[in-house]
């Protein structure tokens, strides 16, 4: 948690990459991990594959599916990622979805990701209420962020609830959609995250979903601290694999 | 302790709303306002008229006088299968269009696995001028072809679901999805008492027409307005729920729920949800659902396409675990030859899913004076192909 709040004191215009655990093949996590915080990388979203991803577009879906195929679980995961503070230092959060981790043990699941270094979690259908009344002690036992969602539906109010339960930053969903489904920016985004950005909330704004190339992300983090680029990131590894990531991060960079 | 949801949306240790924020302000509307809305004196007045008119309630409970002779009991069905469009499942879907009306919702959608709770969207869409999209896993879609003929007459577009399994589930999460992004314009009808809280309340109010008329009937013919034993088939578990709704608190119910067994419990081939299920969220709910240990969820198997579900509502994970009900499950050729027995000895013949109910009677012996209710939840038209094939007609 503490990379994460470091990465937010020192830096703007953070890039964060989303990628699928086990994919394209079950061993590439920590290639991947490795490749990305070598191209300087800000912050590290490790998917954790779900049968059922509610929240997410057909790339992702299939990126999730192919991983499972492959062998992928959270045992396996944590497997992968035993050694990899010894190797990158750069902020890493899984993203998945509750029943896995549940199915762990939501306590024994914190307690690994503190032992191999995780420093948050994103679990899109752990609700505000449930997370609070539930989890939170874990969570911060283990010395991990949870960081909530926001929409452009989100209501003031609940907005100011979530920032009071984040302890890290808050992921800003661009549009009412899945990932992958939108195409650029208008100026509707542009308002909303200026709206929001405007509320001068106690953590900082990460914005996620259609951020595809350097236009959006420029576009996404002129209000904000960031911005995360999942589908178009699977979408390049699907197509030019491991060794495209560099190509991939300059063309974002540039 | 009831059996009803309490105020945070859990039966029991089971329920709530794990959605993504996303579908928050969607369903937190809902939340706010299903009750209110559905106890107005113009929404039950439209809704019972509907349900009188137009589906044709009440619906008879019939006594079942060959099948009670040969089971040495009194068996009472509730015809469910008289329904428009040949189910119970219209009986919500009538609710919920006129609730998407009052919320000034202007496109349907759905997620169907057989296509009845399809049709019976379609259907209530049709009658209320209402755009209507259907999802249904591609392998659902060339299953039950009559039924996406069905869908498509009466004016639904029929997706295919092409993620994951491509059955129902992954139909419930292409549903999901759209609402995602859709989340102004768009109700989401679900057809069971699944999902985030307040579905499957909602979902169980609507259907509780079904015992209401139960009370009035049994104490027309017996005096009494309640059965001694209440049966019903359970997959997502909507009819059951309407069936058991007025009688939950009252423990001189025994309450007996039939899972699909499939080819045998524990043959890798089964949908009984309630053994082989383990705590965890499916489609915005914590209820019992079948899953791999890493808690990835499996795809059942029932003969039934409406039984299939690998999950079942939380009401129903809740009357397990405590104990309320009597769940008992039947395989394929159980409820097979069960269905077949009531075309014989009554001339009804009842749905696949039905007919895994009308199995608890060679499940379990019933006293001679035992008042016996089994829901008779559909008709068998949809399932003539399956009949033919399984009985070599």
């Amino acid at each position: 948690m503490n990379r994460i709040k470091q990465l937010f004191d020192s830096k703007k215009n953070i890039l964060s990459i989303y990628f699928t655990a086990g994919y394209p093949k079950k061993e590439d996590t920590t290639k991947v991990i490795k490749s990305l915080a070598s191209q300087g990388v800000d912050l590290l979203e490790i998917g954790l594959p779900f049968s059922d991803p509610l929240a997410d577009g057909p790339v992702i879906q299939e990126s999730s599916t192919e991983a499972l195929r492959n062998g992928m679980s959270s045992e396996v995961l944590f497997e992968q990622l035993k050694d990899i503070r010894n190797e990158v230092s750069v902020p890493l959060i899984i993203m998945g979805y509750f029943n896995p981790v549940m199915q762990y043990g939501v306590e024994a699941f914190c307690k690994k990701c503190n032992e191999v270094g995780i420093d948050g979690l994103i679990l899109p259908d752990l609700p505000l209420e449930e997370y609070q009344e539930h989890y939170a002690s874990v969570f911060e036992k283990y010395n991990l962020a949870n960081i909530f969602l926001i929409t452009p539906q989100t209501s003031d109010e609940r907005i100011k609830a979530i920032d009071k339960a984040s302890n890290a930053f808050i992921y800003l969903v661009s549009t009412a959609s899945v990932t992958g489904s939108q195409s650029g920016f208008g100026s509707d985004q542009e308002a909303y995250f200026k709206r929001i950005s405007d509320m001068n909330l106690e953590n900082p704004l990460i914005v996620g979903f259609g951020i595809k190339d350097k236009q959006t992300f420029d576009q996404a983090t002129k209000y904000t601290s960031g911005a995360i680029i999942g589908t178009a990131f699977i979408n390049s590894i699907t197509e030019n694999g491991i060794d495209g990531i560099p190509n991939f991060i300059k063309g974002i960079r540039s | 302790m009831s059996y009803q949801v309490n105020e945070k949306g859990y039966y029991g240790d089971f329920g709530g709303a794990y959605i993504p924020e996303m579908l928050y302000p969607n369903v937190e509307e809902l939340r706010k306002v299903y009750v209110e809305i559905t106890s107005e004196d113009s929404f039950k007045k439209e809704f019972d008229q509907l349900l009188k008119e137009y589906v044709g309630r009440p619906t008879p409970l019939y006594f079942a006088k060959r099948l009670s002779e040969k089971y040495n009991t009194k068996i009472y069905l509730k015809r469910e299968d008289l329904c428009h469009t040949g189910a119970h499942k219209v009986n919500n879907t009538i609710g919920q269009i006129l609730l998407a009306k009052r919320l000034g919702k202007n496109r349907i959608i759905a997620e169907t696995g057989a296509g009845q709770h399809g049709v019976a969207t379609a259907t209530v869409c049709a009658l209320m001028g209402m755009q209507c999209i259907v999802y249904m896993g591609e392998i659902d879609i060339k299953r039950q072809a009559p039924n996406v003929a069905r869908m498509k007459m009466l004016g639904a577009e029929v997706r295919a679901a092409k993620s994951g399994s491509k059955t129902l589930k992954d139909a419930t999460n292409e549903a999901i999805r759209d609402w995602i992004n859709n989340p102004v314009d768009t109700h989401y009808i679900i057809g069971s008492v699944v999902g985030p809280h307040p579905y499957p309340d909602m979902v169980a109010r609507f259907q509780s027409v079904i015992s209401a008329e139960i009370k009035t009937q049994l104490l027309e013919k017996e005096g009494r307005d309640y059965p001694d034993h209440m049966i019903a088939c359970v997959g997502g578990g909507s009819n059951a729920a309407g069936a058991y709704y007025h009688y939950l608190d009252r423990p001189e119910v025994n309450i007996i729920a039939v899972e699909a067994a499939g080819k045998g419990i524990h043959s890798g081939e089964s949908a009984a949800t309630s053994v082989l299920g383990k705590e965890g969220i499916i489609h915005g709910s914590k209820t019992l659902l079948m899953q791999s240990k890493d808690g990835q969820i499996t795809e059942p198997y029932s003969i039934s396409a409406g039984l299939d579900y690998p999950g079942v509502g939380p009401m129903h994970a809740n009357l397990y675990r405590s104990k309320r009900a009597e769940f008992i499950s039947a395989t394929d050729d159980e409820a097979m030859s069960a269905g077949l027995e009531l075309c014989k000895l009554e001339g009804i013949i009842p749905a696949i899913e039905t007919s895994h109910a009308l199995a608890a009677l060679d499940h379990r012996a019933f006293s001679k004076d035992d008042v016996v209710v089994i829901n008779l939840s559909g008709r068998g038209d949809k399932d003539l192909g399956n009949y033919i094939e399984y009985f070599n007609f």
